[in-house]
């Protein structure tokens, strides 16, 4: 039987881009926004003030941005099923304290103490995931909860005001020492390599199905793309920004970390059960649950990745500090929501990928970085910030009608 | 395409609900490649009658028989397993993710850990071919983007790919423009002509008329006539369905 109904990878390049407009005019704008943000944020600041563009101040900004990234891409999970966490800033904080308290004052490995630390946020994810999923505690309510009071268990933990120092190299290099130059290019290699072998295994399977394939100059272009981008960023930190003698170069060595986590997240979110199963919940978990999927379960895992990844978020942050303080992980959530909101994730839950929260955490840093360089006083930032993200937020709820609409 | 033998017969089936007795003794048969409707005022059953087939709700008496062998429908799963599918007024199809998600949904085809979508996509199009739909243009459209009668052929295609022996479908055509209404009806028809039972569910008689082989009428949980829908008329039907007529006026 031959099959007649499309599928989307049918026409050329010419009739791609006109269904692509089609769906960005139906309300499915993903990233496009925050991408284009980004473009114009960049020229902006770049304009305004020449260390903008600079190696030093770019590295900088990739530092900064990995524990807001971090912790919002962890949140993506629970923001997909349209509940919220809170208590991931703090979980994380509570996390670094029994890592420190294991490293610090029991003497220790630091790699059980991370363990620890991982399994720590795992279980609270569990118990936060328990009360929402099971009891049917609104995420807000459990969560707000955790917030409060995990702050006074880490004061319980580390003391008023106590802050540690971290003696764990390994840990304290994540954010403050860089890949060498050969390294750099090779992760870079890996990766694009990945990107493309993907796509090829894609494309065979389809055809090996009788499926309709996109265009190969579409994926030809993709690639050249990520490939122009990602050497010229490669270049850029492997020059050396150094203002004193001793030299500083290379990609920091968090950038693969926090990249080859977005991959696998991404990957369990396109390609998994699991992941259809998230998005399914999110969507509608009525149809969820009559279409056999365990919808109590899916909610939990999805709580436990996010308080892990959030525990991750938090190993970055002490590596930045080089110290864990009691009053860690209670600032960031907030912006973290804002980060994956602004990039394209959905309140409303069943729409946004890992990589809409790692673009809105960008946008966030560069207009916290930027408006900082411009020198405007404190306080503008956040007007700026808050602003974007009623922006952002208006988007989706203006793109959800109009897709709504378009019936 | 008619069989003799029902594929799924009920014998006195009762359910209450604490002193409310909503269902009085039913007995109601529908058969493979048949449409059979199932009609009555609000509040007469019918949903309750549905739910016990679906296995969401267990009736409190009577008994059940699918393709002649008596069976206990406790569980979704366990009316799912003998290929009783549902489709719910309200659809339940997820509106972020596509046709071909929406379709194999709680059922993905696998390559190790992984989905194998180009084989869903091939079955998904294949399905909804054979099917004769001609109205949906893409199956990796979302399903927030599709009207509510294409919506509908997307929930019925999905009981087909499921292998169904029995579809159910509770008031398909309520939301539906004219032109919408005729697509889902003829699909509905192409759906029994393909040799599997449909009971259909309307408080539209003309729709009813127009799809069905045979009709059930409930009236306050009693079920007050099985009629061919050739043997009868919309006014007879109306008068059951009113209460103002028994089987018994037939003669
Ligand atoms: N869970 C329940 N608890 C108590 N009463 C119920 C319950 N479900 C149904 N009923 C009652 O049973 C009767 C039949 O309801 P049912 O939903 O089966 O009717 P229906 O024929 O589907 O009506 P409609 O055409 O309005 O959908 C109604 O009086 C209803 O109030
Ligand atoms: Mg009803």
């Amino acid at each position: 039987m031959s099959v007649t109904i499309g599928s989307g990878h049918e026409g050329n390049v010419r009739e791609q881009i006109n269904a692509y407009k089609a769906r960005v005019k139906g309300g499915e704008m993903g990233a496009l926004p925050s991408v284009l943000s980004l473009f114009v944020l960049t020229v902006l600041f770049s304009a305004l003030n020449p260390y903008f563009l600079t190696e030093g101040n770019f590295a900088n900004l990739l530092t900064q941005t990995a524990t807001l990234m971090m912790i919002a891409m962890a949140l993506v999970f629970v923001i997909l099923i349209a509940e919220i966490d809170l208590s991931a800033g703090v979980t994380s904080g509570v996390a670094m304290a029994l890592f420190i308290i294991m490293t610090n004052r029991w003497g220790i490995d630091w790699r059980l103490s991370i363990l620890a630390g991982l399994l720590c946020g795992m279980a609270i994810g569990g118990i936060i995931g328990f009360f929402v999923a099971k009891v049917g505690v609104p995420s807000f309510v459990v969560t707000l909860g955790l917030f409060l009071g995990f702050q006074g268990l880490q004061l319980a933990l580390l003391g008023d005001g106590g802050i540690y120092r971290i003696e764990v190299p390994e840990i304290r290099a994540i954010m403050n020492d860089n890949l060498p130059a050969w390294l750099g290019w090779t992760f870079l290699l890996v990766g694009w390599s990945l990107m493309a072998l993907l796509g090829f295994y894609d494309r065979r399977v389809r055809s090996r199905n009788g499926l309709a394939n996109r265009p190969i100059s579409l994926m030809y272009s993709k690639l050249a793309i990520v490939g122009v981008v990602g050497a010229a960023l490669v270049a850029l930190l492997n020059t050396n920004r150094s203002t004193s003698i001793k030299e500083i170069s290379g990609v920091p060595i968090v950038v693969p970390i926090a990249v080859t986590i977005l991959f696998l997240g991404t990957l369990l979110l396109d390609r998994t059960r699991f992941g259809r199963h998230l998005y399914a919940v999110g969507g509608n978990p009525e149809a969820a649950r009559r279409s056999g999927i365990k919808v109590v379960k899916i909610r939990i895992i999805a709580f436990v990745l996010c308080s892990s990844l959030a525990v991750i978020s938090g190993i970055f942050n002490a590596s930045r500090v080089g110290a864990v303080e009691a009053t860690a992980g209670k600032a960031i959530v907030l912006s973290g929501v804002a980060a994956a909101v602004v990039g394209g994730v959905s309140l409303f839950g069943g729409r946004g990928r890992l990589i809409h929260a790692a673009v809105g955490a960008l946008v966030i840093a560069i207009i916290d970085n930027g408006l900082g360089l411009i020198g405007l006083p404190a306080g503008i930032n956040f007007l700026v910030t808050g602003g974007v993200l009623i922006l952002a937020a208006t988007v989706d709820a203006v793109s959800r009608k109009r897709s709504a609409a378009a019936r | 395409m008619t069989s003799q033998r029902p594929i799924v017969e009920l014998v006195g089936i009762t359910k209450s609900f604490g002193p409310v007795d909503v269902l009085k003794g039913i007995d109601f048969t529908a058969y493979a490649g048949r449409v059979t409707a199932l009609v009555g005022d609000n509040g007469a059953g019918k949903s309750t009658l549905i739910k016990g087939l679906a296995g969401v709700q267990e009736y409190d008496s009577g008994v059940v028989k699918f393709d002649g062998e008596e069976v206990r429908l406790s569980s979704a799963r366990s009316a799912a397993a003998l290929g009783i599918e549902v489709v719910y007024q309200d659809l339940a199809l997820c509106e972020n993710l596509d046709i071909v998600q929406n379709m194999f949904l709680g059922r993905e085809s696998m390559t190790g850990i992984t989905l194998n979508e180009p084989q869903m996509e091939f079955e998904a199009s294949k399905t909804l071919t054979g099917l004769s739909v001609r109205t949906v243009k893409s199956v990796r459209q979302k399903v927030a983007s599709l009207s509510g009668g294409q919506r509908q052929t997307v929930a019925i295609a999905r009981s087909v790919l499921r292998n169904a022996k029995l579809v159910i479908l509770d008031e398909p055509t309520a939301a539906l423009g004219v032109a919408q209404t005729e697509q889902v009806l003829n699909l509905v028809r192409r759906l029994a002509d393909s040799g599997v039972a449909v009971i259909i569910i309307s408080h539209n008689l003309q729709d009813v008329f127009k799809v069905a082989d045979d009709i059930a009428v409930l009236y306050l949980g009693k079920m007050v006539a099985n009629l061919k829908s050739t043997e009868t008329n919309h006014l007879d039907v109306v008068q059951y369905i009113t209460g103002t007529r028994t089987m018994g006026d037939q003669a």
